[in-house]
């Protein structure tokens, strides 16, 4: 469904998509659509999981006209940041954002700069100075730490500002965006095939779940079907992801409290998976078998054999882990009460996967928005309701039950198959239409929106990891607590830098 | 209490010899066969990052792994199946002098220390778990004298992964700058060493070499963790050898 609309109409139209809250915000993102005929245009996803659809608003600026609508943030707070990236690389204006520093672009870019339109020149690197200024707290006593962009261990670059009174964090502000590739502007003009290859490597944790996403939408866009082989290696690839994602993430929480014994079981855990993926695909990070249509080579049965005689020693050492912390009090009462996230503020602001599963949102585009195969396997989809880091262990524990459960099944329905065909040929896409595309990465669901051109290139790719949406709740997550847990609450989080900043 | 000391007392070694050799289907380094290639440049014509080119006197295609992403276009569009991956991994290089003479030099000397200081300079996160990944119990970066260390200040050689973002270019040269002489610095992954799939664009300045000097590259998209071990090795005698 596509409301075709004008920037004045937005607010309504945005209330008539949210059903008072029952669809949640999705995703919103620019277009420069000039070349087409019209002019710039917003599009403003909500998701219907009830109906297991997505709700699309397009907002349409014409030539020529004012660059500005009326901001939706201070009604859907989640709008906050696509509404600041898509004035920082669009121009386009919210009136009454309460917050509109640059997002995206930082201070080497100059101000009225906005690469992602059309007439600017991928390759031309514009420099200026800008201001960015971090957002603080004031008061008697109240003072400023300033950490990152680089940080002491092998973490991925952001820049956060707390600001303390005492060790008690009262607020923090994230600067972001510093692996900033420009990669929405960069596949324009490519084939898709040229372009899948970039989006392979928008985010290693996330390799499968991005390319899963960027095929579907294209997928959308033929009458050709994916074959059932296809698509039970594509699930199998994606669990596995999910798997080793969980597994190492478990082990990376402890990091955060300096319990070595467990980041070395989780690290020596994940390394006999990623074993299992060089075997499987050719590469640790899954790279290079999902194309547009299907998958590129067969997978062994050795390597699944492999695979399977590994799943169980990762369930059984997976088990002894989780036992071990389950009985340890002094890790307990660093992880229970800490970093809460509330059931309200997980909706506000949309969150998605383990972050909001642990604060008792129930969501999951597995289930809410099916696709491939998974309406013939059976899964449960576990939520706890405290918020804090201690839940959002146990969410990632729980899945890692289910998702060995469906690697198995998965496994199962494989070996029966017959027709092993890998890919539909020579596809026709339709053009000058948007589609979109989701799946389940192990942070949560992960879109792609796009666009082909008369020659069957890329037009426009948005790409909204799942970390998208969750950033901003972890600035909320850590207030009240001391900064020595700062730490713990980012790594039970667990957020990519890389597909967010793109 | 008594379950924590149980699994400590029960743990074992598990850290294994440093093997260049990935598994069976790894796409690692590439091989020609010179009499089944017709040299039909289709491989050239493939590869999506320029990595392949026609060598002048053979004829035969040449890789250059600073640039190869080891997708495996090249090997899907060749008829006779004359150029394949092997498991290996692709042998780190060096800036100056070659590899092949280093390699006996690192086998005959063990028991150096280098102080590692990571950098992610606009990465897709995968050579930075993979580095992650060398702290394990399997690869157990300790045990060859070499450690990551959390400041700049302390390192003997930056370990840069990604393509160069206009985002991080400041921070970049500040931590190098940071740095005590002698310094090394080391391009992990194809997007550090040649820009990758990425190149130069208006948010990223490309290419590690444009910014620093680069003394040690090592190929891959991304490198195992066994071949960055192999290049860190080279770094600590390359290390050696500027300290004198």
């Amino acid at each position: 469904m596509m409301l075709r609309i004008k920037p004045e109409e937005l607010l309504s139209s945005a209330a008539i998509c949210a059903a008072k809250g029952q669809n949640v915000f999705t995703a919103m993102f620019g277009s420069d659509e000039r070349q087409l005929g019209g002019g710039y245009a917003i599009y403003v996803l909500f998701t219907d999981a009830q109906k297991h659809s997505i709700k699309t608003i397009r907002v349409e600026f014409a030539a020529d006209s004012e660059l500005i609508y009326e901001s939706l943030t201070p009604i859907y707070p989640a709008a906050d940041w696509y509404e600041r990236e898509i004035y920082d690389m669009f121009g386009i204006k919210p009136i009454g954002h309460p917050d509109l520093r640059p997002l995206v672009l930082h201070e080497s870019f100059p101000d009225g700069y906005y690469p992602m339109r059309k007439d600017v020149d991928a390759k031309l690197q514009i420099r200026g100075k800008r201001e960015y200024k971090m957002s603080t707290a004031k008061g008697a006593g109240v003072f400023e730490i300033a950490v990152g962009p680089i940080h002491a261990g092998i973490i991925e670059p952001g820049h956060f500002r707390f600001s303390q009174a005492g060790e008690d964090m009262l607020q923090l502000d994230a600067k972001l965006f510093f692996t900033h590739r420009g990669i929405e502007k960069l596949v324009e003009g490519k084939t898709v095939d040229e372009a899948l290859l970039i989006v392979e490597r928008i985010c290693g944790a996330c390799t499968v779940a991005n390319t899963l996403s960027y095929c579907q939408a294209l997928e959308k866009l033929t009458v050709q079907t994916v074959p059932k082989y296809a698509w039970l290696i594509r699930m199998f690839l994606a669990e596995i992801e999910r798997l080793y994602n969980h597994v190492g993430d478990t082990g990376n929480l402890c990091a955060g409290l300096g319990f070595a014994l467990v980041v070395s079981m989780g690290g020596a855990l994940k390394e006999k998976i990623m074993h299992c993926n060089e075997s499987l695909v050719g590469n640790r990070f899954l790279r290079g078998i999902i194309v547009p249509g299907g998958i590129k080579q067969e997978i062994s049965m050795e390597a699944l054999q492999e695979l399977k005689t590994t799943l169980v020693e990762v369930e059984q050492s997976y088990n002894n882990i989780m036992e071990l912390l389950a009985n340890h009090s002094d890790f307990l009462n660093r992880v229970k009460t800490t970093g809460i996230v509330r059931k309200q503020t997980a909706l506000d602001l949309a969150m998605v996967g383990v972050a909001a599963r642990a604060s008792g949102v129930d969501t999951d585009c597995r289930r809410d928005l099916p696709y491939g195969l998974y309406n013939t396997v059976e899964f449960e989809i576990p939520i706890e309701h405290s918020g804090d880091v201690y839940a959002r262990l146990l969410v990632r524990e729980r899945e890692v039950t289910q998702t060995i459960n469906l690697l198995r099944q998965i496994i199962d329905q494989l070996e029966k198959v017959e027709d092993k065909s890998l890919c539909y040929a020579n596809p026709e896409y339709r053009t000058n239409e948007g589609s979109w595309g989701i799946s389940e990465s192990a942070h949560g669901n992960n879109l792609h929106w796009l666009m082909l051109d008369k020659e069957q290139k890329i037009y426009r790719l948005f790409v909204r990891s799942a970390s998208y949406p969750n950033w901003p709740a972890l600035t909320i997550a850590v207030q009240g607590d001391i900064i020595p847990d700062f730490p713990l609450i980012n790594k039970s989080f667990e957020l990519c830098y890389a597909c967010m900043d793109r | 209490m008594f379950k924590l000391i149980e699994t400590i007392i029960a743990g074992k070694i598990q850290t294994k010899p440093v093997n260049n050799m990935g598994a069976k289907n790894f796409r690692g380094e590439l091989e020609v066969n010179s009499i089944d290639c017709i040299k039909c440049n289709k491989c050239v014509e493939a590869c999506p990052v320029g990595a392949i080119t026609t060598n002048q006197v053979s004829g035969l295609p040449e890789i250059d792994y600073k640039r190869c992403i080891f997708c495996g276009l090249c090997v899907d569009s060749c008829q006779k199946e004359a150029l394949k991956h092997t498991p290996k991994d692709a042998e780190p290089m060096l800036g100056e002098g070659n590899f092949a003479a280093m390699k006996t030099l690192i086998k005959s000397r063990i028991g150096r220390s280098l102080a590692i200081r990571h950098f992610d300079a606009g990465s897709c996160n995968a050579c930075d778990f993979e580095m992650g990944e060398l702290s394990n119990p399997l690869y157990d970066l300790h045990h060859y004298g070499m450690y990551f260390v959390a400041s700049p200040r302390h390192a003997d050689l930056l370990m840069v992964t990604g393509v160069v973002t206009r985002n991080l270019e400041q921070a970049l040269i500040l931590s190098y700058e940071a740095m005590q002489e002698p310094k090394l610095v080391m391009a992990v992954g194809a997007c550090a060493a040649s820009g990758g799939v990425f190149g130069e664009n208006y948010a990223t300045v490309g290419q590690l070499d444009k910014l620093l000097p680069v003394d040690i590259t090592v190929p891959g998209c991304p490198p195992r963790p066994a071949a960055m071990l192999l290049g860190l090795a080279a770094a600590a005698d390359l290390y050696a050898k500027k300290k004198k």
